[in-house]
């Protein structure tokens, strides 16, 4: 008795210990597993959907994709973890997953109190309202006694509540845990508004009997710069993120897709060089290989590349590429240089 | 000889003090208790020393924060301008406890009358008590709230149609709008003479039960009561001259205005629940009067007794002594699925603490361990009190 008593506190004694010195190293993680555990939506089109099939596609898998084939220079060495808005950051936390690359919006509690760092921002987007067509409503600030459908645990139903109490406006939220019950329950007519991102309201818009039947409201009333996320304290994990979205940037500005990228090994212009590898030893100084870039465009391509190919104006979501285009062309784009 | 040992052994033990097995057990226990204590010490200064070291936030400052977010469904004043997490807190528990009451009462009731019909005579009663607990039983309850909440969405009408209901308001997919009582100033009147009708109620009764038992005479105690407890309020409010005022609710292009609202994930969660427990509830019931030796009966009709007063006055009786201490664990079960109400947007403690605050705040330990705590005393609540009625059910017994 006495006996299992002191294994019991010696072992949690061990515990404590071991808790001190947990590792941070994610990078040598995910080589060890031989893949990248990336945490993503239960089902956004156009950001990360799965087909019946269970392949999942979108902007934020192709994030995924692309950090794969830099570190293995495979980009379907990647597992995806659906995450409800609720469940997302307890599984970046616990390490269940390996980075969030889930439509979640950069705000300064998430980046500071949660554990967690923001990198880069993939999509620009901004919080907007869709309404039945046959409603009549032009304005969101027609919306004065309306009730609101959304998800829980987003910044959504914070913005809803400063934008209407801005506006002295009254209303209701009715906030469910997942996106398949919002849509449903606004489909069913609880809710004569739906409201989230502007890009997932063109999302779910698709999943509606009758998407022709409802309208986007012209009204913006929040800022959701949204991008992938690590835990704190991996520095050389972070870069990893941060620098996977910048050769994306700098691919499409030097014209480089994963159509030319081979014959671009051949350019004289010295950025195209660094980008690829073929100059400089700049995977190296992120614990990658040399050509960690050129596998991400070969395998998944530049940012217009996914951008068109998951939302742009031939999908199905249709959106301009607006405040997601370069910088030098009207957009907030911006990919600091590979020097 | 050995006799004598014995005796003198009894007076005075010459046993050293840490053989003395009273002793040793004392030791043992106080060791584990440090033990124990210890353990959860060093337990809970290990999170916090991780949380600390990943730069997670934690302590309990949160609870006096602003919150921000509406909730659809609050007995208190809630604002989301100037109400706390705190106040968050209250409005999710109040909503778990009010979902958890009527269900557990509203269970009760159907559960009773399934049970009893399960053991009915005719045939046609006893087999739709037999099908509904099947069914009932043997489907998911998340199913069951899916199917009751896009079931009562799709019957009930658009806001532009609602459906009115006169007196009683209207009702539509946004909820049931009734009308919202306000009493006016000489209101105190009727409200006392309600509690004057229900003391004058209990002292009838006492001397009813004294008397029958004296002379065996029966008092009508029932309607008396009805009259002191409904009548005797209805006159005087007829007399002060009716003050109570209405504020109805009036219908418009979104949800009526005014009023008292209903919500619809209310009744859906409310009808799930309620409709579920009863199933398992009716064959606690079946099982309690079966418990019920058959001899009871053949004696109570032998005393003259009809089906009805024998059931009421020999079989529950009895049977509520097998019944009670599994019916306490369907209160418990129904309070803890009432937490499935987050699949459905109703705002419990686990859907606008545990999920939306969590989320906003990021301090998943505070909030979930003050969750937990709080299943744990609504649950030790519950078995209080149904160990309490079980006792005084027990004493019966002679
Ligand atoms: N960007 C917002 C909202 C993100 C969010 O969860 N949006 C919903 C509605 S578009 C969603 O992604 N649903 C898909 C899912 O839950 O699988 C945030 O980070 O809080």
């Amino acid at each position: 008795m006495t006996r299992k008593i002191l294994s019991a506190i010696v072992g949690t004694a061990v515990l404590g210990l071991a808790a001190g010195t947990a590792s941070a190293a994610t990078l040598d993680d995910v080589k060890g597993k031989g893949s990248l555990q990336c945490g993503v939506s239960q089902g956004l089109p156009g950001f990360s959907n799965p087909d019946q099939d269970g392949n999942w596609s979108g902007l934020d898998v192709d994030f995924c994709r692309a950090v794969a084939a830099a570190v293995f220079g495979d980009s379907s060495k990647v597992k995806y973890t659906p995450l409800s808005a609720k469940e997302r950051f307890t599984a970046l936390q616990s390490g269940d997953v390996d980075v969030l690359s889930r439509n979640t919006t950069w705000t300064m509690s998430r980046d500071t109190a949660l554990g967690l760092n923001f990198s880069v921002v993939n999509y620009y987007d901004g919080q907007g309202f869709m309404v039945r067509k046959d409603m009549g409503i032009n304005s969101a600030l027609e919306l004065s006694g309306a009730s609101i459908c959304t998800n829980t645990g987003t910044t959504t139903e914070l913005n809803v509540a400063d934008y209407f109490r801005a506006n002295k406006m009254d209303y209701e939220l009715v906030a469910f845990e997942k996106a398949d019950e919002v849509v449903a329950a606004y489909d069913a007519g609880r809710c004569d508004v739906y409201t989230t991102d502007q890009s997932g309201l063109y999302a779910q818009r698709l999943k509606l009997k009758d998407p022709g039947a409802h309208v986007v409201l012209p009204e913006i009333i929040s800022k959701e710069p949204l991008g992938p996320v690590v835990r704190q304290g991996d520095d050389q994990w972070l870069n990893i993120i941060k620098w996977t979205h910048f050769a994306m940037l700098n691919a499409e500005e030097l014209g480089v897709t994963s159509a030319n990228v081979d014959e671009m090994k051949n350019s004289d212009n010295p950025s195209v060089k660094r980008l690829l590898g073929t100059e400089g030893e700049f995977g190296g100084a992120i614990g990658l290989s040399n050509d960690w870039a050129y596998n991400i465009i070969k395998e998944v391509g530049n940012y217009a590349e996914t951008f068109d190919k998951n939302v742009g104006p031939d999908t199905q979501l249709g959106i301009a590429r607006g405040a997601n285009a370069q910088w030098n062309d009207g957009g907030l784009q911006y990919g600091p240089p590979i020097r | 000889m050995a006799l004598q040992d014995v005796s003198q052994d009894v007076g005075q033990p010459k046993v050293a003090i840490f053989n003395d097995p009273k002793v040793r057990g004392w030791v043992y226990q106080v060791v584990l208790l440090v033990a124990i204590v210890y353990l959860v010490y060093a337990g809970v200064q290990n999170m916090f020393a991780n949380l600390a070291a990943q730069n997670i936030a934690s302590g309990f400052g949160f609870i006096g924060r602003n919150a921000g977010f509406a909730i659809s469904q609050s007995l208190l004043e809630y604002s989301q301008a100037e109400s706390s997490y705190g106040k968050v807190y209250m409005v999710g528990l109040l909503n778990t406890v009010s979902i958890a009451f009527i269900g557990v009462i509203l269970a009760t009731v159907m559960g009773f009358i399934i049970g009893i019909s399960r053991l009915s005579h005719n045939f046609v009663v006893r087999s739709v008590a037999t099908i509904y607990v099947e069914t009932f039983r043997n489907i998911p309850l998340l199913l069951h709230i899916f199917i009751w909440y896009f079931g009562v969405l799709r019957l009930l009408p658009q806001p532009k149609d609602s459906a009115n209901l006169g007196l009683l308001g209207l009702l539509n997919n946004r909820g049931w709008f009734a009308p919202k009582p306000i009493p006016q100033e000489l209101f105190f009147l009727t409200a006392a003479a309600f509690v004057v009708g229900i003391v004058l109620t209990f002292v009838i009764s006492r001397w009813a039960r004294q008397r029958q038992g004296k002379t065996g005479q029966q008092f009508p105690t029932f309607f008396a009561g009805l009259g002191l407890i409904i009548g005797l309020p209805f006159v005087i409010f007829l007399i002060s001259g009716l003050p109570l005022v209405f504020d109805y609710p009036v219908a418009g292009a979104f949800r009526p205005k005014g009023g008292m609202t209903v919500i619809p994930e209310f009744m859906a969660m409310l009808l799930a629940l309620s409709s579920y427990t009863a199933a398992f509830i009716a064959e606690i019931v079946r099982a309690g009067i079966l418990a019920v030796d058959k001899g009871q009966t053949e004696a109570s009709h032998a005393l003259g007794l009809r089906s009805g007063p024998t059931l009421r006055l020999v079989i529950i009786p009895q049977a509520m002594r097998v019944i009670i201490p599994p019916l306490t664990s369907q209160y418990l079960n129904l309070t803890k699925n009432s937490s499935l109400a987050v699949a459905i947007a109703y705002p419990d403690l686990v859907s606008v603490f545990a999920g939306t605050a969590l989320n906003q705040t990021g301090q998943a330990v505070e909030i979930l361990g003050m969750t937990m705590l709080t299943y744990l005393g609504l649950s030790l609540l519950t078995s209080a009190f149904m160990n309490w009625y079980n006792a005084r059910m027990a004493l019966v017994e002679r």
